[in-house]
């Protein structure tokens, strides 16, 4: 899998690479010549499409209302199957969302808010229509603070056990007060219909990392925005691991406030036979000196496996000495799946240090296994060393050794599922 | 001392156009210590040959037969067939995502040994071999052959040759793609391993100037799936004089190779 450094140089040199695509906007193009896979032509063409004019004049709002029903033709909808919803989009969110039980670091503070409290929306606006129905619908949310220039005494552990697969909502707020430092580890896991909003805010000279593992029941269905605020000078790294449900979809965002900031967002994503799990995400460099890196990676198996990666940048006329990079990467390690991945850099100011990103979807072909067959390695541990390899440059930057252990055994069991 | 016995070799593919011939009754003793140049024009079947022998499953090989010390090669799977001591330096080495080489020459080392090297002693081996033929050190930390340059990726493929020891070298026009220095580094990686005395080498080539750097004990000529003609290391420089056109002139169909 090439990497390209800089935009330029996707356009130039677009599939370097036999059997590699480059750039998510050719994906569609490769996939239109491999039979085998199955696919239609061109994602994009299913419906006419009215685009932004800028992904910074998206509607943001907290009220419902100002969002029109979803018909599956709108731009940030257009890949997820609305049907397998499960009505988080058109029905009441009535069910009981994931029960939370917040452990470790005695130092940190967990409380069950009414919505009235001023830190519900003090980091978030719902994007969408599914975030603005769970903001609507939520009576409580679960707060958690990280007091002023503590370290928390351990990781944060988040649990979120689902019981119940009535569409729900919940909410959760994550407040890292300036010059904390913390790690707060979103665990979900069990049976869940689920819309929900995180709500990150990172202070000034603050050092948080989230970690968001979606590791549901096979049938789960979770849509969640996770907004980040970054402060001045602050330091924010976003992870998620989405490896159960039937399909997952996940917003995370992190808009920077003040200068000097960097953020860091990385995702592994392992999607079976029939799974969606989508992933779409923005970085707003809003204020100058700021530096954000994003790297995605995916592997899919078995038939109509399906992940989407949309990775939009916005560089504001304001953000002077913006350093971005974002990088998206498939491995299909089966016929018959399907990824999607789409970067976007929209650029105001040439004043920058620099903004590339890449994208690069491949295949575990045969040539690959006759390679590391031909050094002695047997088929078996070929087909694992690639697959693990891969994806565990994103499961080192968790930094929880425990969850960094369970979740390389749970890829482990999904590769066994897989029978590779 | 060992022996690669390939006997009255025929190899065919399937192509759209339905089944092709390419090898037509080859015949190639090597012995540990000897060089072999096999030569000939595109498309006469050389680096078939040398797929066939590392068990490319491309290629169906329809009669003759493949011994390494009396062994039957042509039924081992290909991981067998590295493990037994054959080694193909590939022609077109394939970029493999998420293996650094770090963890794949590990991986290599210990399924061809039955265990994990000493690390202490790996470890340094690794260092030596890349730093003798020029590879940078962050090399051992990227991806298997991923964005590294036609020059780099011939490098990597001798750098693990000299890494494995295998019995039987079979480079698959290695000397392709290289500029002059690059093809001194490589040829003396080659040659620094041979001279151990415990590996026969197989040398596939177009071109004679590799030639300079290994010398080779029999030059094989091979045209059309046979072998044309073979000699000595003169017969090479005949070559370079003559071409290959004195072979090719009465040949009709080229084959693909």
């Amino acid at each position: 899998m090439a990497e390209t450094t800089n935009v330029d140089e996707i356009t130039r040199n677009p599939t370097s690479i036999e059997g590699f695509s480059e750039e998510g906007e050719s994906l569609s193009e490769l996939n239109t010549g491999t039979e085998q896979l199955g696919l239609k032509k061109h994602s994009h063409g299913n419906a006419p499409v009215i685009p932004e004019a800028s992904r910074g004049e998206r509607l943001k709002s907290y009220d419902l209302s100002d969002f029109a029903p979803l018909t599956g033709q709108e731009e940030d909808w257009r890949f997820t199957p609305l049907k397998r919803l499960r009505g988080l989009h058109s029905d009441p969110l009535t069910g009981t969302a994931p029960t939370v039980t917040v452990t470790g670091a005695p130092n940190v503070l967990t409380e069950t808010v009414e919505r009235t409290d001023g830190r519900i929306g003090s980091a978030a606006i719902p994007e969408d229509r599914v975030a603005a129905a769970a903001w609507a619908a939520v009576a409580t949310a679960t707060v958690i603070t990280i007091p002023v220039e503590t370290v928390a005494d351990g990781e944060v552990l988040v649990d979120l056990a689902g019981t119940d697969s009535t569409a729900a909502a919940q909410h959760v707020v994550i407040h890292a007060r300036r010059f904390s430092k913390a790690v707060v580890v979103l665990d979900h896991h069990g049976k869940a219909t689920l819309a929900q909003n995180v709500e990150i805010n990172v202070e000034d000279g603050a050092e948080l990392t989230v970690v968001s593992v979606q590791q549901w029941d096979d049938d789960a269905v979770h849509v969640s925005s996770q907004q980040a605020r970054i402060g001045r000078n602050a330091r924010y790294k976003h992870v998620v691991v989405s490896l159960g449900g039937d399909l997952v979809r996940l917003t995370p965002s992190s808009v920077f406030t003040g200068p000097g900031a960097e953020v860091e967002m990385y995702g592994l994503y392992f999607a079976d036979a029939g799974q969606h799990l989508e992933q779409r995400l923005l970085v707003d460099h809003a204020v100058p000196n700021c530096k954000s890196r994003v790297t995605y990676k995916g592997a899919l198996q078995g038939k109509d496996a399906h992940t989407v990666w949309v990775g939009d940048v916005l560089i504001r006329k304001a953000a002077e000495g913006t350093d971005t990079y974002e990088t998206n990467r498939n491995l299909l390690l089966t016929d018959g799946a399907r990824s999607d991945s789409v970067p976007n850099l929209e650029i105001e100011t040439g004043l920058i240090e620099g903004a590339g990103h890449a994208s690069a979807t491949g295949r575990f072909d045969d040539e690959h296994l006759f390679y590391l067959m031909a050094r002695g390695i047997p088929e078996r541990t070929a087909r694992r060393l690639v697959v693990r390899g891969f994806l565990n440059e994103v499961i080192q930057q968790i930094g929880v050794p425990a969850l960094e252990e369970r979740l390389s055994e749970a890829v482990e069991v999904e590769l066994a599922a897989g029978n590779l | 001392m060992s022996t690669l016995e390939i006997k009255d070799l025929h190899v065919s593919i399937e192509t759209e156009q339905g089944t092709k011939p390419i090898l037509k009754g080859v015949s190639l003793t090597i012995r540990t210590g000897e060089t072999h140049a096999i030569m000939g024009p595109n498309g006469s079947g050389k680096s078939t040959l040398a797929s066939t022998i590392a068990g490319h499953p491309r290629y169906t090989v329809d009669s003759g037969s493949i011994t390494l010390d009396g062994e039957d090669v042509l039924t081992m799977s290909v991981d067998e067939r590295a493990r037994a001591g054959l080694f193909l330096a590939m022609q077109y080495p394939v970029e493999v995502p998420g293996v650094t080489m770090t963890n794949f020459l590990r991986t290599a080392k210990t399924a061809l040994d039955g265990k994990a090297p000493s690390l202490r002693h790996w470890t340094k081996d690794v260092k030596a071999a890349m730093g003798q033929l020029r590879i940078d050190a962050d090399f051992a930390q990227r991806n298997v052959n991923e964005g590294f340059s036609g020059g780099e990726k011939k490098r990597v493929e001798i750098l693990q040759l000299e890494l494995f020891h295998p019995k039987f070298a079979i480079l698959d026009e290695t000397d392709s793609g290289l500029d002059v220095d690059a093809l001194k580094v490589v040829s003396e990686g080659v040659n620094r391993e041979h001279s151990k005395g415990e590996m026969g080498t197989v040398l596939i080539t177009h071109y004679t100037r590799i030639l300079r750097y290994i010398k080779p004990d029999h030059v094989h000529v091979f045209v059309d799936g046979r072998i044309a003609e073979q000699g000595g290391a003169e017969l090479a420089d005949r070559l370079e004089e003559e071409g290959y056109d004195r072979f090719t002139a009465t040949e009709t169909a080229a084959v693909q190779a």
